[in-house]
């Protein structure tokens, strides 16, 4: 059995990083689009109004698994927990972070009389980051939600469909200059066509890779 | 395309959504003692409806949940969602039954 084995993000053959723009100024962009690669993705499926659920998780990560559909739980690059249904939530880490969440998810869920479900997802989607002025604009093109900031803002989340991908998308913090910023995460085979899908989508607006 | 309101998720567009036919056809508890007949009834026989028909969908590009819905087969208005396990609110079973007896 092989124990470790070299990590390849879905979108690592378009040599994103070659692409990269260094310089800060996005000044004349519309779009900055970018990949973050490897981050933790942890399934947990249990009971919100069973406290020794909810307090498992509180311990494990430090936050409670949002009751409100369609919104995330703690801050942008920080762990964040993600609903996905009425009993189905997404910790969300920091590529570091993921096999210390799921060592301790595992640990506090497996108590006896705890009905719950842990379950590693992190290598079946990437991430895909869309900012800049015209973001929702591409995005609006291949997605059927109103993504307008009073109806989709900061810690807003959705399982919908961009481009006829299945995504789970969030929309973080705005960005410094107030211009919303979307986390979009697809499935790794699917990563290629919708990273293509937005660039092809955001000519238009004038694209950087971040 | 028309709109349905998951009762998870919210409104969505049908495309996220997928048909799983008619709803309440409970299975038989004792299949065994079922005549070839009955269990191709139970199995393949569906009301063909034109108009408030119940039936069950599943939104698979979101949460995954099941749920049923009153729709009008003729329209595509759809005129209640409620949870599995659940029994259609009373004024779609009066919209049925009213419809049965005229």
């Amino acid at each position: 059995m092989v124990d470790t084995y070299r990590l390849r993000s879905p979108l690592a053959h378009l040599h994103l990083d070659a692409r990269a723009h260094e310089e800060a100024d996005i000044s004349g962009t519309g779009v900055v689009m970018k990949e973050i690669p490897y981050r933790g993705l942890i399934n947990i499926r249990g009971d919100a109004a069973d406290s020794a659920f909810v307090d498992a998780v509180q311990k494990a990560v430090k936050l409670s698994p949002p009751v409100d559909a369609n919104t995330v739980a703690g801050k942008a690059n920080t762990t964040r927990i993600m609903w996905l249904g009425p009993d189905e939530w997404l910790v969300i880490t920091s590529p570091q972070g993921a096999d210390r969440a799921m060592k301790a998810l595992w640990k506090n869920l497996k108590t006896d009389g705890l009905h719950a479900a842990v379950t590693d997802s992190t290598q079946a989607r990437t991430c895909i980051e869309i900012s800049g002025p015209r973001a929702r604009e591409v995005l609006q093109k291949g997605c059927s939600l109103d993504l307008h900031p009073s109806v989709f803002g900061p810690g807003q989340s959705a399982q919908t469909i961009v481009s006829k991908v299945a995504v789970m998308m969030t929309q973080t913090a705005a960005a410094r200059n107030g211009d919303p910023t979307y986390e979009l995460y697809p499935l790794r085979s699917f990563a290629t066509y919708l990273w293509t899908w937005l660039e092809d989508a955001s000519q238009e607006y004038g694209l950087k890779v971040g | 395309m028309f709109l349905i309101n998951c009762p998870f998720c919210g409104e969505r567009e049908e495309k996220e959504f997928s048909y799983g036919h008619e709803a309440h056809i409970a299975r038989p508890e004792n299949p065994e003692n079922l005549s070839d007949a009955e269990w191709a009834d139970y199995l393949f026989m569906r009301k063909n409806t034109k108009g408030v028909h119940l039936e069950r969908w599943v939104h698979t590009a979101g949460c995954r949940r099941w749920f049923n819905m009153a729709r009008n087969t003729h329209t595509n208005e759809v005129l209640a969602v409620y949870l599995m396990g659940e029994q259609p609110p009373k004024e779609i079973r009066d919209m049925i039954d009213g419809k049965k007896k005229s």
